[in-house]
C-alpha cells in the first residue's frame, strides 16, 4: 500500500526519487526550442484565409489582390492542390476531410486558401486580402436534427450517402441488461451532456516544413505528439506526389503542452508542406489563438443517457448508457482505429456491475472535424462522467450517502484481475483503500456535520465524491492499432565505453518531462546515474519507431521498452562481467550498478567498469558494444484509479461555486518520479476544474463559433484555481515490467463529477437532481432564484 | 509602411532597429534581436506568455508597438540570469517543479520577478492575483505559487 523504499541512492535517482528536472535549464533560462523559435534561411511565412461561414458554397475565389500585396508570392487554394490530388486528405478514423475546398465549406473558420509571403506581417495582409464569394447553405448544429429526416446531407461528397449518421458502436449484452433493469428495484436516469472544449495549449500549433530541392529530403519541425506516425501518414498521403519515407523526416522540438490537440494532422501543416515542395524553400506555418480555438480539434461534444439499475439496499445490478457524438463535419478523432468511441467501454467504472450496455452513434455537423482527447485516454472522461453522475444520482434517490453506496458497490480487491460486464480485463487496483484515505483526509464525517448545520442557516455547501477508474497505455497490438500500425513503443539504448548512456524513445514529451523520468528507469535498471543518461525524442531520423504520446501511454509502453531495453544491456553486461571475473554467470548477482561474486561481494564489476570492457576487452565471439533496442507490446491496459472529494461552498448572491477544499487521491501503481507525478496531478486537476466550472465551445444556430477566443473560452487562472491537496496508495500493476500505471489524465477524468456532485448536493435539498457542465455562476443563480434562495 | 528608428535598450545591452509602424515588441524581439525566450501564446492579451518588464513593469509584449519602447529599458526572460547564477525566481521555479512544458514559464517569471521588486514578501493571495494574466495549462498553478514563495524567501535570507 505504501509507497516503495527507493532501490537506488539519490545519486543514481532511480525510481522514487524527486529528481529536479533535467529539461528545466534551457526553460528557465529561454532556450527552449519552440517550432516558432526555428528561423531558417530564407524562410517563408504562411497565413490562412478562413470561411465566415458554418456551410456555404464557394462561388469564386479571387486572389489578384492578395497577390499584389507587397511580399506575397503565392496564394494557394483547393484547385492548386487538386492538381496534386491533395484537396482531400484521410483521418485517422479512416473519414475524409479537406485539405483546402474547392467548392464548399463546411464550418466556420474552415480553411480556404493560403497565402506565402517573405515575412508574417505581409502573409497576414495577403490573407486578408484573399476575395471569396459564398452562397450560405443551410446549417446543421444540432446533432440530434442531423438524424431527423429531411435534415440537409451534410457530406455529399461521398457517394450513396443518405443521412448525417458515420456510424454506430456498441458493447455489452443488450438483452441481459434489458432484463436487469426490468427486474431492478429501482432505476435512475439522467441525460448528460458534456460540451465541447479544447485543449489550449498556450503553445499553438505550427510548422516549419522545409523540402530539399537538391536531396529530395523534406524536413518538418512540427507540433506533433506522434512524429513516426505523422512520417508514416504522410509518406502514404504524398506517396504519388514523390515523397517517400525514407526521405521525410519529421522533427518535434520542445512543445508546449499537447493534451490531444497535437495529435492529428491539421489542413496548415499539408498546405506549409506542399508550399515546401512546389516553392523549393522552408515554409512556416504557425496558427494564432482564434485559428487554434475555432479550427483545430475539440474534445468531448457527447450528448448522454444514463441509466442505473439497484437494488433497494443499493446494490447496483446493470447500467445503460445511449450517447450521440457530435464529431463535426468529418470523424477526425484520434482513437485507435477499431475503436470509433474509443475506451468509453470502461463506463462500468469502479463497480462490479454484472449487466451493462452501451451504444453511441457517431454524427455529422457544420463544425470543427474531430475529436481528440483533453488529457484523457480516449473518451474516458467521458464515461467516468455518466458513471460518477449517474451513481450519485442513485444515492440521491435512495437516500444513501454517496460513500457508502460507492463503497457497497466497488469492485472488491481480492477479485482482481477483474473481467467487466463491457469486455475489459482489469489489471489491479484497491478502491475502497483510495475512498477511505480520501475520508480520512477530508475529514467526511465532520463536514457532513457542517453541511446540516450550515443547511439549517440558509448557506449552501456540498460535497462531492468520484471514485474512477482509468484504462490507459494503448495498447496491445492484439486490439490498438492507428491505421494499421500497432501501437507498442519503443526505446533505443547505448551505453557508451565511459559508462554514460543515450536512449531514444518512441513517445514524444509535451512537458511531462521524459528527459527526467526515463531517466531514472534506466538508472533504476542499470544503477548508472539518471544524471549520465541523455533521453532524446521526438527525431524520426534518430528515435526509433513509435505511436507517440497521448492517453497516458507514455510510461506504460516507452516507459517499459526502456526497463526492458535496460535488462537486455544487463543480461550482456552479464557475460561480460562474468569474463571478467572469471566465474560463471550463475555465480553473479545484482545489486544496482555491479555485479558480484556470489558469497565473495568485494569482487564486483561495476556497470561501468563492464561497459569500458564492452568496447576494450570484451569475450571472443562475442559483438563489442553495449546496446539494446526494444519495441514492446503491453499483454495489457493499466487501469489507474483514485477517489476525489471536492468541498464546495455557492454564494447565494453571485452563484459562484468556490472550491473550499479538494482532496485526490491517486493510485497510479508505482510512482518513478513523486515531485512529477504531484505536478502532473496538480494540472490534471485544474483542467478537470476547467470543463466543469469554466470552458465550453458552443455554437449559434449559424454555426458561428462563440468562444473563439481567450475573451470568451475561460481557462482557469491561478484565482479560481484552488490549492489542490493530493495523496497517494500505491497498487503496483502486475504485468508492467516495473509495476507503472501511467498518471498525466487520472486527474482530469477524475475531477470533473467530483465537483459537479458537490455542487447537486449542495443544492440537492433544493429538489436539484443534475447540472450540465460548465457549472457557471449565471446557471448555479438563475436556480437559486427559480428556488427563491438567492440573495 | 513607414518606417522608425528606434533605441531600445534590451537586458542591458542598446539596440538600434529600424522598424514598421506596426511591428509588435514580441516579434522585435523575437524575430529581430532573436531573444526568442518571450512566447506567444494568445492575441488578445490574455495568456501572459508574452509578459516582458518595460521600465521595470510587466507588459504583454503582444499588445505593445516596437515604436513604444524607443528610448526605454526592455528585460525579457535572458536577462535574468547574472554572471552565470540564476536569478532567485529561475531557482525557485526549478526547485518547486514551478513548470512543466516551460512554454508560459518565462512570462511567468517575468510577473513574478516584478512582483518580488515591489513586494519582497506576498502572501499566497496576492501571488495568485500577480500571476493571474500569466495562463498556465500544465501546472495547476501549485508549484508556481510556491516557486514564488521560495524565490521570496530566498531572497529575503540573501538581503
Amino acid at each position: 500500500m505504501s509507497a516503495p523504499t527507493p532501490k537506488t541512492t539519490p545519486e543514481v535517482g532511480g525510481m522514487g526519487h524527486s529528481i529536479k528536472r533535467k529539461e528545466d535549464p534551457r526553460f528557465l533560462r529561454g532556450r527552449g526550442n519552440y517550432v516558432d523559435d526555428i528561423q531558417l534561411p530564407g524562410m517563408l511565412h504562411m497565413d490562412i484565409a478562413r470561411s465566415p461561414y458554418a456551410h456555404a458554397k464557394i462561388k469564386k475565389i479571387d486572389t489578384e489582390k492578395a497577390m499584389k500585396v507587397p511580399g506575397v508570392l503565392a496564394v494557394i487554394t483547393g484547385a492548386t492542390l487538386e492538381q496534386y490530388k491533395l484537396h482531400w486528405m484521410p483521418t485517422l478514423m479512416s473519414d475524409t476531410q479537406m485539405v483546402l475546398p474547392t467548392d464548399r465549406v463546411m464550418y466556420q473558420a474552415q480553411e480556404v486558401a493560403a497565402v506565402i509571403a517573405t515575412d508574417r506581417y505581409a502573409a497576414a495582409d495577403g490573407a486578408a486580402a484573399v476575395e471569396v464569394e459564398y452562397e450560405p447553405l443551410p446549417v446543421v448544429v444540432d446533432p440530434f436534427k442531423a438524424l431527423e429526416p429531411g435534415a440537409p446531407v451534410l457530406r455529399t461528397d461521398k457517394p450513396g450517402k443518405k443521412d448525417n449518421r458515420i456510424w454506430h458502436w456498441e458493447a455489452g449484452d443488450r438483452a441481459a441488461t434489458e432484463k436487469a433493469f426490468r427486474e431492478a428495484d429501482v432505476v435512475v436516469k439522467e441525460q448528460i451532456y458534456i460540451p465541447r472544449i479544447h485543449v489550449a495549449s498556450i503553445e499553438t500549433c505550427g510548422c516549419v516544413a522545409d523540402f530539399d530541392r537538391v536531396t529530395g529530403k523534406l524536413t518538418v519541425f512540427m507540433t506533433t505528439q506522434a512524429p513516426h506516425a505523422i512520417r508514416t501518414v504522410f509518406a502514404l498521403v504524398a506517396g504519388h506526389v514523390g515523397l517517400s519515407e525514407e526521405k521525410i523526416r519529421i522533427v518535434s522540438p520542445d512543445i508546449g503542452g499537447g493534451f490531444g490537440g497535437k495529435v492529428p494532422v491539421y489542413p496548415g501543416y499539408v498546405i506549409a508542406v506542399a508550399a515546401s515542395v512546389v516553392i523549393g524553400k522552408p515554409v512556416k506555418w504557425v496558427e494564432d489563438r482564434m485559428e487554434n480555438l475555432q479550427a483545430d480539434s475539440f474534445a468531448r461534444d457527447y450528448h448522454m443517457t444514463a441509466e442505473l439499475a439497484a437494488k433497494k439496499d443499493g446494490t447496483m445490478t446493470a447500467v445503460r448508457i445511449k450517447t450521440l457524438a457530435d464529431h463535426g463535419y468529418a470523424d477526425a478523432a484520434a482513437n485507435p482505429s477499431k475503436f470509433p468511441a474509443g475506451l468509453f467501454s470502461i463506463c462500468t467504472g469502479s463497480y462490479d456491475l454484472k449487466n451493462a450496455f452501451c451504444e453511441v452513434d457517431g454524427v455529422y455537423t457544420n463544425k470543427p472535424p474531430g475529436g481528440v482527447a483533453y488529457r484523457c485516454s480516449f473518451r474516458v472522461t467521458e464515461a467516468v462522467h455518466a458513471i460518477e453522475r449517474i451513481t450519485d444520482r442513485l444515492a440521491q434517490e435512495l437516500k444513501m450517502d454517496p460513500a457508502a453506496l460507492r463503497m457497497k458497490n466497488f469492485i472488491p480487491k481480492e477479485k482482481f484481475p477483474y473481467h467487466s460486464a463491457l469486455g475489459w480485463e482489469y489489471d489491479s487496483g484497491d478502491y475502497p483503500a483510495a475512498l477511505k484515505k480520501a475520508m480520512d483526509l477530508i475529514g467526511y464525517d465532520a463536514l457532513r456535520k457542517e453541511q446540516v448545520e450550515k443547511r439549517a442557516k440558509g448557506e449552501l455547501m456540498g460535497i462531492g465524491i468520484s471514485s474512477f477508474t482509468e484504462i490507459v497505455g494503448a495498447g496491445p497490438s492484439k486490439h490498438f492499432d492507428i491505421l494499421g500500425i500497432k501501437m507498442f513503443d519503443s526505446c533505443e539504448l547505448r551505453v557508451h565505453p565511459t559508462g554514460k548512456a543515450i536512449a531514444r524513445f518512441g513517445t514524444k514529451s509535451q512537458g511531462q518531462g521524459h528527459e527526467t523520468t526515463y531517466a531514472q528507469i534506466i538508472a533504476e535498471e542499470l544503477g548508472i546515474p539518471a544524471a549520465h543518461v541523455q533521453v532524446e525524442e521526438g527525431d524520426t531520423d534518430t528515435a526509433p519507431y513509435g505511436l507517440g504520446t497521448y492517453a497516458s501511454r507514455s510510461t506504460p509502453t516507452a516507459g517499459a521498452a526502456g526497463a526492458i531495453a535496460a535488462r537486455k544491456v544487463r543480461d550482456k553486461a552479464k557475460k561480460i562481467a562474468a569474463h571478467l571475473l572469471e566465474v560463471s554467470e550463475d555465480d553473479l548477482v545484482w545489486e544496482p550498478g555491479k555485479f558480484s561474486v556470489k558469497g565473495a561481494p568485494q569482487k564486483a564489476k561495476t556497470i561501468q567498469e563492464i561497459a569500458l570492457a564492452a568496447y576494450t576487452n570484451h569475450p571472443q565471439g562475442m559483438e563489442a558494444g553495449l546496446e539494446a533496442v526494444d519495441y514492446y507490446d503491453p499483454p495489457n491496459l493499466t487501469f489507474p484509479f483514485g477517489s476525489y472529494i471536492c468541498v464546495v461552498d455557492i454564494d447565494r448572491g453571485t452563484g459562484e461555486v468556490k472550491i473550499r477544499r479538494f482532496v485526490a487521491v491517486d493510485d497510479c501503481g508505482n510512482i518513478i518520479n513523486p515531485m512529477i507525478v504531484d505536478g502532473q496531478i496538480h494540472g490534471g486537476l485544474t483542467m478537470g476544474m476547467a470543463p466543469a466550472l469554466l470552458e465550453e465551445i458552443s455554437y449559434d444556430e449559424q454555426g458561428n463559433n462563440q468562444a473563439g477566443s481567450f475573451m470568451d473560452y475561460l481557462v482557469p487562472t491561478a484565482m479560481e484555481t484552488p490549492s489542490w491537496e493530493t495523496a497517494k496508495t500505491t497498487t503496483p500493476s502486475p504485468h508492467h515490467p516495473f509495476g507503472a500505471k501511467g498518471v498525466g489524465e487520472s486527474a482530469t477524468v477524475g475531477a470533473p463529477p467530483a465537483i459537479v456532485n458537490a455542487v447537486v448536493d449542495a443544492l440537492a435539498h433544493l429538489g436539484v437532481k443534475h447540472l450540465d457542465i460548465p457549472i457557471t455562476p449565471e446557471k448555479v443563480w438563475r436556480i437559486l432564484k427559480e428556488k427563491g434562495v438567492a440573495e | 509602411m513607414a518606417m522608425h528608428r528606434i533605441r531600445v535598450k534590451v537586458n542591458g545591452a542598446a539596440h538600434e532597429s529600424e522598424v514598421e509602424s506596426r511591428l509588435l515588441l514580441v516579434h522585435y524581439l523575437r524575430e529581430m534581436l532573436r531573444l526568442t525566450g518571450t512566447h506567444i501564446g494568445c492575441d488578445t492579451t490574455h495568456c501572459g506568455a508574452c509578459t516582458v518588464l518595460l521600465d521595470g513593469r510587466p507588459v504583454k509584449s503582444c499588445t505593445v508597438l516596437a515604436v513604444q519602447a524607443d528610448g526605454r529599458d526592455v528585460m525579457t526572460v535572458e536577462g535574468l540570469e547574472k554572471d552565470g547564477k540564476l536569478d532567485p525566481i529561475q531557482e525557485g521555479f526549478f526547485q518547486e517543479h514551478g513548470l512543466q512544458c516551460g512554454y508560459c514559464t518565462p512570462g511567468m517569471m517575468m510577473t513574478s520577478h516584478a512582483l518580488l521588486q515591489r513586494n519582497p514578501n506576498p502572501s499566497e493571495g496576492e501571488i495568485r492575483q500577480a500571476i493571474s494574466g500569466n495562463l498556465c495549462r500544465c501546472t495547476g498553478y501549485v508549484n508556481i505559487v510556491k516557486s514564488v514563495q521560495h524565490a521570496a524567501a530566498a531572497a529575503r535570507s540573501r538581503s
